[in-house]
């Protein structure tokens, strides 16, 4: 029989069963929690005060005081409070370098002018590394709000300008020939023809620079800050306060999964034809 | 086949060796500090290296730049001792369960630590502003000390919460906010223009300790070197002659100011240059009271931990055989046993 040589798992013509994806899929996060409950157990054997490698009770016991009850002096509920102000910075930062990116890079790309003044610029901002500038931030924009926005956007904005910008200029130039040639002017080619192109394209460039708009954001709330999810991880890593901070890590992880996978969904849904046919 | 087990002999060689060594090999940290300076030069001088050999062990001395992270990865069991202050001995090695004991008690900031205001004289002037500092340190403890001595409390400041490197740079801005800090930012905070100091540790003295802590049943001969050659190093840097000139050299150079720099931190740090001096803190009953004053404040912030469910969850044992908290958790231990033996030329 032919299927009996079909192979489950090695070999470029593998094919695995619906059963069999689910379990290699869980398979890794089942290895990695077995290592961490092990490892767990052996630091405390040998000292029950263990800090490095909470058990998962004790990070239930240290997040539910953050989650549920109110802090004494704030008058917040921590957990919720510090989510709320780092998704803003990051949606107001990421936010407006978006916008930005999208339209400078797609003028960039079309106009011959625009491209011989931001060329250059664009590339040298984008050299710059945004966490080296994070004391002169602080310095000129203050430790409030706005000097965290304004490393999320240096960060995330040059990156999606420059991707924006290529994949304008990868469109095929008969596009604009044929647009002019019926009568289209400038502004019809950029905003009807361009721009539609470009959107599904933009939110793969978006998806793929969330994760380096998060660590921005980390590193802003852990110089000068009173809230949000990175103030408190640096500010309990001063009694090495495991049993919160990798409940926040995990939280932060879910958090940018989350973000990534309803633009993804979006995505789908407004532009099906990006994402190859009608489904 | 031949060649597997000959591998396989080498491995386990080379791992029976490296775990001899181990047994005789120490691992010690320090950070940047003026009070802990001494150690770089008690390196470099060759003095820690002769307390190493007179004991038959050898000391890895490492610097670690964060001083928080020092003292986090001594708390993992990277490093058998390394420097910190009381209060961060007990909420972080103490706390996480590590016997600790406090071996050397270098000094005391004696104004190394200090609340700076812009358009303010007095703590009073304190209400309703910004203060920069990093929260959860020796300078939030001050900060507290500073207040409830002057009828405040933290309820009428905004604690913004900043890292050490950066305190002085974001002061220069924030024209409404105080900072708290510790030196060397302290002094570049205080040269600014319109800076007032209005608070500083002289005004708690002994509250602030600067310590080597080492693990409890770390080996003695490890103890006994260490004690060895801090008082060493304090004999060169505090004799006279050229001896001490080159040592406040050196250690200036390591700490990385000048010499008139260091030597004006040095003024504020009351630095137990004799065994004897150290072995008296280490005796007085206001020791205790420092320590439950500190506890207290810790317990309050949470520092603890889930799992302590009172101030008592930690017992703090004394020289004197005093006891604050719970006696059958003993995690951070005041020593005198190694610094009287020191006193008295028996090391």
């Amino acid at each position: 029989m032919a299927n009996s040589d079909r192979k489950l798992f090695w070999g470029v013509h593998a094919q695995q069963p619906k059963w069999l994806k689910i379990i290699l899929g869980t398979l890794p996060f089942v290895l990695l929690l077995i290592a961490y409950l092990w490892a767990a157990d052996v630091r405390h054997t040998e000292n029950p005060d263990d800090k490095l490698l909470p058990g998962i009770s004790q990070m239930v016991e240290a997040m539910s005081p953050l989650m549920f009850e109110e802090n004494r002096r704030s008058g917040t509920y921590v957990f919720w409070d510090d989510s709320l102000a780092s998704l803003k910075r990051l949606a107001v930062g990421v936010g407006l370098a978006y916008l930005v990116a999208l339209w400078i890079g797609m003028n960039m790309g079309v106009f011959s002018g625009m491209e011989s003044m931001g060329g250059p610029f664009s590339t040298f901002i984008a050299m710059v590394p945004p966490l080296a500038l994070l004391p002169i931030l602080f310095i000129t924009l203050g430790v409030d709000e706005l000097a965290k926005v304004a490393l999320i956007f240096i960060g995330a904005a040059p990156v999606m300008l420059r991707d924006i910008y290529l994949s304008t200029k990868a469109l095929p130039r008969e596009q604009l020939v044929k647009t002019l040639t019926l009568g289209g002017t400038d502004s019809a080619y950029v905003y009807r023809v361009v721009l539609p192109q470009l959107l599904p394209r933009s939110i793969d460039t978006l998806r793929l620079n969330l994760g380096a708009a998060w660590l921005f954001l980390i590193a802003a709330e852990a110089i000068a800050s009173t809230n949000g999810l990175g103030y408190r991880i640096f500010l309990v890593r001063r009694y090495l306060a495991m049993d919160v901070i990798i409940p926040y890590v995990a939280w932060i992880t879910l958090l940018g999964f989350t973000l990534d996978y309803l633009l993804r969904v979006f995505s789908r849904k407004i532009f099906p034809w990006y994402h190859g046919g009608g489904k | 086949m031949k060649i597997s087990r000959k591998l396989l002999l080498a491995v386990a060689a080379f791992m029976l060796s490296s775990s001899a060594l181990a047994a005789n090999a120490f691992k010690v940290c320090w950070s940047h500090y003026t009070g802990w300076e001494p150690w770089q030069y008690a390196q470099d001088s060759g003095i820690l290296k002769k307390w190493a050999d007179k004991n038959g062990i050898k000391i890895d001395l490492t610097l670690v730049n964060d001083y928080i992270e020092s003292v986090n990865l001594y708390t993992t069991g990277q490093f058998d001792a390394c420097t910190m202050t009381n209060m961060d001995a007990l909420t972080i090695p103490a706390a996480g369960g590590v016997d600790s004991t406090a071996l050397i008690i270098g000094d005391y900031s004696n104004g190394n630590d200090g609340i700076v205001v812009r358009g303010g004289k007095t703590v009073a002037d304190l209400k309703g502003r910004d203060i920069l500092m990093v929260e959860l340190s020796v300078s939030h403890y001050m900060l507290a000390r500073a207040l409830s001595l002057n009828g405040l409390s933290e309820r009428d400041v905004k604690v913004i919460n900043t890292s050490d490197a950066d305190i002085a740079a974001a002061f220069a801005v924030q024209t409404k906010a105080a900072v708290v800090t510790w030196n060397p930012p302290l002094q570049q905070v205080r040269q600014q223009k319109g800076a007032t100091l209005v608070f500083d540790s002289s005004k708690i003295p002994g509250e602030i300790l600067d310590l080597m802590v080492v693990k409890t049943n770390a080996d003695p001969r490890l103890k006994k070197a260490l004690v060895g050659a801090w008082y060493e190093t304090m004999k060169a840097m505090s004799g006279g002659g050229q001896t001490q000139r080159n040592a406040i050299a050196a250690m200036a150079k390591s700490a990385g100011g000048t010499e008139a720099e260091f030597n004006a931190q040095l003024t504020t740090t009351n630095m137990f240059y004799v065994p004897a001096d150290a072995a008296k803190i280490a005796l007085d009953p206001q020791l205790v009271k420092t320590m439950d004053t500190v506890r207290k404040f810790s317990f309050a912030k949470g520092l603890f931990g889930t799992n302590a469910k009172n101030v008592d969850a930690i017992g703090i044992e004394f020289p004197n055989a005093k006891i604050l908290g719970d006696p059958k958790n003993i995690k951070l231990r005041f020593d005198l046993s190694i610094t009287e033996q020191a006193r008295d030329g028996k090391l």
